[in-house]
């Protein structure tokens, strides 16, 4: 299985702080690997580790290996500008581009990657709304700014805005947890119709999310994982005691 | 406290507040309409342009000294503002801690140098080296001026367009310089232009810096190295004058400054008006 991602050994510190303990898990290709956990778990560090974000923020390291399609994302001399073209993320709050309309919001990967031609964005961006789920609801406002949308239609544009680059993997940080119930089940749609396209990994404190959109669970606490398996598995058959506690709402 | 003293309480407060924000404006009301009062009647066509007349004759205009003072600010923008953009750019984005704030306290102490010694500063720069008063001088003093305005607002602004737009543009594989080009500085934009203009309507009224380095000039300047008329400096050489024509012209030079700054901003604001707005 050279497709998924297979991390190993992987440790994450703030200043100092370890805030990861050699986290081995292997996700399996086009499918949803869901990482839930109680708050300062490290599950969002962990995501932030997929596509090299984590070192973005002052005084964060990692050490350990991930590979994705069988390549190390740490290994010398990648570049982590290219590690993120082929890996999207979507974060907790909807973050579209405030100056941009909403098609400058979908192609703003594309034309700071250097794509001019006006067809190329055009059949881009339709492409990407329309995986997106959010095509019917914006073709016709195309030129409005991007944070003019509600909340949902916003974290759909920026679902959008990731997809444009063709990633081959999406990472998602507690995507609906701004979010109403309604518009967080159009994204959880979303996700299962984006399964069969890419790889996903989402990070949600929802454990009903989880066990909806997801074939694998990892749980985090305190900075390890505690199980990994097969999502049903995990929630009916819990081989760990902690885990058993969390998901039957004993603590977290 | 009870209900009704606390209304009370409410409603006197409200009141000061009010009486506060009125008093804020109050003093740009009354230097507006002084202005007008003074100087309104001796501001026509000839006043735009027309040399001074010599002591003695009535009439002439300021024509050399708008044409002066635009061309000092603009040379001061030229170069003060790229400078202090990017200074601040590189203030708010730097993950270095020391020279940041080396360079930030720094800038704060430059903005309250006093005006007349950075016009020293220039004249020991610019004046002595070259051998003569010139346009450029006062622009370089002017612009050091700008310097700390323009350096401290970017920064500020800079560090307001949140951080999640930036990991944002980071998460779609876009390079960081780009990212702060493309995306934080637009989002910036109206934030950074508010404190240019600031910076421009400071120094369009400086009088001190240009002293003893731009100089005056009662002609039209010809070179940029030579000597150059300013409003302000015409403005001060016809108040301290002991002719009631000059002092009506001397009013008449603060509106029009006034007026130019006002015209300037409004001009700048509506020129980079982005389509949909960013961080103020």
């Amino acid at each position: 299985m050279i497709d998924g991602i297979r991390v190993s050994a992987l440790n994450a510190w703030f200043n100092g702080v370890h805030v990861l303990h050699g986290i081995d898990l292997t996700m399996a290709p086009k499918a949803v690997t869901a990482i839930i956990g109680p708050s300062g778990c490290g599950k969002s560090t962990f995501i932030r580790c997929l596509n090299r974000m984590h070192e973005v923020v002052p005084g964060a390291t990692v050490s350990g290996t991930v590979l994705v399609e069988g390549e190390n994302l740490y290994a010398a001399g990648v570049d982590p500008v290219q590690v993120r073209r082929r890996i999207g993320m979507v974060f907790q709050r909807p973050n579209p581009f405030p100056t941009m309309s909403v098609f400058d919001n979908v192609a703003a990967g594309l034309r700071l990657a250097g794509v001019r031609r006006r067809a190329d964005l055009q059949e881009a961006v339709e492409r990407a709304l329309r995986q997106a789920a959010l095509w019917d609801e914006v073709k016709d406002q195309l030129d409005k700014s991007g944070v003019s949308l509600s909340g949902g239609q916003q974290q759909r544009l920026c679902i959008a805005r990731a997809l444009a680059v063709e990633p081959t993997v999406l990472l998602m940080d507690e995507p609906c947890s701004a979010l109403d119930p309604i518009a967080t089940a159009r994204i959880e749609e979303l996700i299962l119709e984006l399964r069969s396209a890419l790889t996903i990994v989402i990070v949600t404190h929802n454990m009903q999310q989880a066990a909806r959109v997801s074939e694998a669970t990892g749980f985090f606490l305190m900075g390890e994982m505690v199980e990994f398996g097969v999502t049903r598995a995990l929630f009916t058959n819990p081989r760990d005691k902690r885990t058993e506690d969390y998901i039957t709402g004993r603590f977290g | 406290m009870k209900p009704a003293g606390r209304r009370v309480v409410n409603v006197i407060m409200a009141w000061l507040t009010a009486l506060a924000a009125g008093a804020v404006i109050l003093p740009l009301l009354m230097i507006f309409g002084f202005l007008l009062f003074q100087g309104a009647s001796a501001v026509n066509v000839d006043f735009y342009t027309h040399l001074p007349k010599p002591v003695g004759e009535d009439g002439g205009g300021m024509a050399n000294a708008i044409v002066g003072s635009l061309v000092l600010v603009g040379m001061a923008a030229g170069i003060g503002l790229p400078i202090g953009i990017l200074g601040g750019v590189y203030l708010a984005e730097s993950r270095d801690r020391r020279l940041p704030w080396v360079v930030r306290f720094l800038a704060d102490v430059l903005n309250g140098v006093p005006s007349i010694v950075v016009g020293i500063f220039a004249y020991t720069l610019v004046v002595l080296p070259m051998r003569r008063f010139s346009a450029f001088a006062g622009a370089v003093a002017l612009a050091v001026i700008m310097l700390p305005i323009v350096v401290r607002t970017s920064e500020e602004i800079v560090r307001l367009v949140p951080s999640s737009l930036r990991e944002a543009a980071l998460a779609l594989g876009i390079p960081e310089w780009k990212v702060v080009l493309r995306v934080v500085l637009p989002t910036a934009r109206a934030g950074i232009i508010t404190g240019v203009m600031v910076a421009v309507a400071r120094v369009a009224g400086e009088t001190a810096p240009l002293l003893f380095t731009a100089f005056g000039n009662r002609f039209w300047h010809q070179r940029l190295d030579q000597p150059i008329a300013a409003l302000p400096l015409q403005i001060l050489a016809y108040a301290i004058a002991p002719y009631d024509d000059w002092h009506r012209q001397a009013w008449a030079g603060a509106l029009v400054l006034i007026g130019m700054v006002f015209v300037v901003s409004l001009a700048a604001r509506l020129a980079t008006r982005g389509r949909f707005s960013g961080v103020r």
